[in-house]
């Protein structure tokens, strides 16, 4: 059983509290980002390309035994970071779940610039699809 | 002893650096070292009290009123349309059109030149190396008229093909439109030889200025330009103002762009009768105080020289050069012999988005991206550069920061 999406955002929380400067957070985001298992190689096509301006982010999902499964990639490695926590808080939840969380976490840890609209690094369109796509689970499952 | 003068002015201009309040400041606690001119430059005191004064004490509308305040806006607003007409020796005042900006300065020939002038089968030439401003105006026209847009080719260093160019020119061509100095590149082209060579098949030029204006002299009577734009925001002035100017011939048998108040002679349901220019093309209420904001930067400018102004910002860029040439596996995008005010580059293979992320927790403002030119990171095959553009107010010590940042972010990074 996965944990609880907010229990998660808690544990990235308390994770990243242990960093006291901004170097100690990005060594940690790149480090994630460059651990993060990349997309199949097949999904990074561009019909499954989250565009921004800046950074590219590929995002891949599908169901497994009622939940959804994301793959993700990214051109820059920061951006890959952020995607990795995404990834990693969303994944193996209910469509349900995915549409209601919140995501608090991004602002709690002090990364919350990277979803301005100026950064455009296909984070916010990123996050707005991976709710896409729990939706369309859930409206497929309806059906 | 014009050594001499040089030098002298180069101390008027160190000593500048003062007037800018914006540089004093932090950023992520952090003394601000700002790279990024080239997207909007910062602003003088003197622009800023300025547009203070306008609204505390002279504000009115223009062109309108009896009343003393509006006279007195009038008057200073039509002063600073002397001042830009000395400042680029446009030959009569009413050359000098106010915009929006140099976007607005391309998208009213484009409508307006483009309406009176483009057919199915007539071409516009645009160059490869031209921001999105100069591009979609031009596509968006084109499209509408059945026109088709030409593009001159430009070589891996980043500078104009001006032979191909010269092929390029035929009957079909209605108006050529090239920047003078490339925004992602710094490229200066050679804008007297592609003027003179359409002017040879009797095809007016629009130059885009936006990156030029300050920082080299521009003189349109000597250019025998056309058509030159400009962006107050990037000389020290405010932003929302800009400058078209055209040649009278030209502007006269243009039609309006906009139609409202200021742009007319008589209005009945029936007819209109356009005003004269400059006020043909200025429909409403003008961005007065972004006007008058602008003469002050024109002032400004004028002095501490343009001159004084480039051969410092040419000296930093030099120096950029040098000390970024030392870092491995760094690449210049854009290494055209003529150049000005930006240097492009890409680092050990990172991404310019994760070297600007990091040089920003420095304080270290850049610019990373496609700037604007996506068709220049399409020939590059690159998906953007990390881009420190450089004005008369920064110091071989921002570059020094900006070296240590970018090994900083090597460092993380790789």
């Amino acid at each position: 059983m996965t944990k609880p999406i907010n229990e998660i955002e808690g544990e990235i929380v308390e994770e990243f509290s242990l960093f006291d400067d901004w170097m100690g957070k990005y060594e940690y985001l790149i480090e994630l980002g460059k651990s993060l298992p990349l997309i199949d190689e097949q999904y990074k096509t561009d019909d499954l390309l989250v565009k921004g301006c800046q950074s590219k982010v590929w995002l891949h999902a599908e169901m497994k035994d009622g939940t959804v499964v994301f793959t993700a990639d990214s051109d820059a490695i920061i951006t890959k970071g952020l995607v990795s926590l995404l990834v990693n808080v969303l994944n193996n939840h209910s469509p349900d779940e995915i549409i209601n969380a919140e995501l608090g976490f991004i602002d709690e840890i002090g990364l919350k610039e990277h979803l301005s609209p100026t950064r455009s690094n296909g984070l916010v369109s990123m996050i707005k699809q991976m709710k896409l796509y729990a939706l369309a689970f859930k409206t497929q499952a309806q059906s | 002893m014009p050594h001499l003068e040089v030098v002298k002015g180069l101390h008027k201009v160190w000593e500048a650096r003062k007037d800018f309040p914006i540089l004093e400041r932090q950023v992520n606690r952090k003394p601000l070292v700002y790279l990024d001119s080239a997207a909007s430059a910062q602003k003088p005191q003197v622009v800023i009290d300025t547009i203070n004064q306008y609204y505390s004490n002279e504000h009115s509308n223009v062109h309108r009123g009896v009343h003393y305040l509006s006279q007195e806006a009038t008057t200073s607003y039509e002063v600073v349309r002397e001042k830009v007409q000395r400042f680029i020796n446009a030959r009569n005042n009413y050359e000098v059109i106010f915009t929006k900006g140099t976007t607005d300065s391309i998208n009213l020939v484009a409508n307006s030149f483009g309406k009176a002038n483009l057919q199915a089968g007539d071409e516009v030439i645009i160059s490869a190396m031209e921001h999105h401003s100069n591009i979609v105006p031009w596509q968006m026209i084109c499209e509408e008229k059945g026109a088709t847009l030409k593009v001159i080719p430009m070589n891996e260093a980043g500078e104009l093909d001006v032979v191909a160019y010269a092929d390029l020119l035929s009957d079909k061509t209605k108006i050529v439109a090239v920047v003078h100095i490339s925004n992602s590149l710094g490229t200066v082209n050679p804008v007297k030889e592609i003027i003179r060579r359409a002017h040879q098949k009797n095809i007016p030029v629009l130059l885009d200025g936006a990156q030029a204006i300050h920082h080299t002299k521009v003189d349109v009577q000597d250019l025998d330009v056309d058509f030159y734009v400009f962006s107050g925001h990037k000389m020290y002035g405010p932003t929302g103002i800009g400058v078209l100017y055209g040649k009278e011939e030209y502007l006269n048998a243009m039609p309006p762009y906009q139609g409202g108040g200021d742009m007319i002679k008589s209005v009945t349901f029936e007819k209109t009768v356009y005003n004269d220019l400059p006020h043909k093309f200025e429909a409403g209420t003008p961005n007065i105080a972004g006007v008058i904001g602008l003469g002050a930067a024109v002032d400004y400018i004028e002095d501490l020289t343009v001159e004084a102004m480039a051969s410092w910002e040419e000296e930093l860029v030099n120096y950029a050069i040098e000390k970024l040439s030392v870092l491995e596996d760094i690449k210049f995008i854009g290494q055209a012999k003529n150049r000005a005010s930006v240097v492009s580059f890409l680092v050990n293979g990172l991404h310019p988005y994760d070297i600007g992320v990091i040089l920003d927790k420095l304080g270290i403002a850049v610019r990373t991206g496609h700037h604007c030119t996506e068709p220049i990171m399409d020939k590059f095959g690159i998906p953007g550069t990390v881009r420190a553009s450089f004005a008369f107010y920064n110091t071989k010590d921002d570059i020094d920061k900006l070296i240590e940042g970018v090994n900083r972010a090597i460092d993380m990074l790789k």
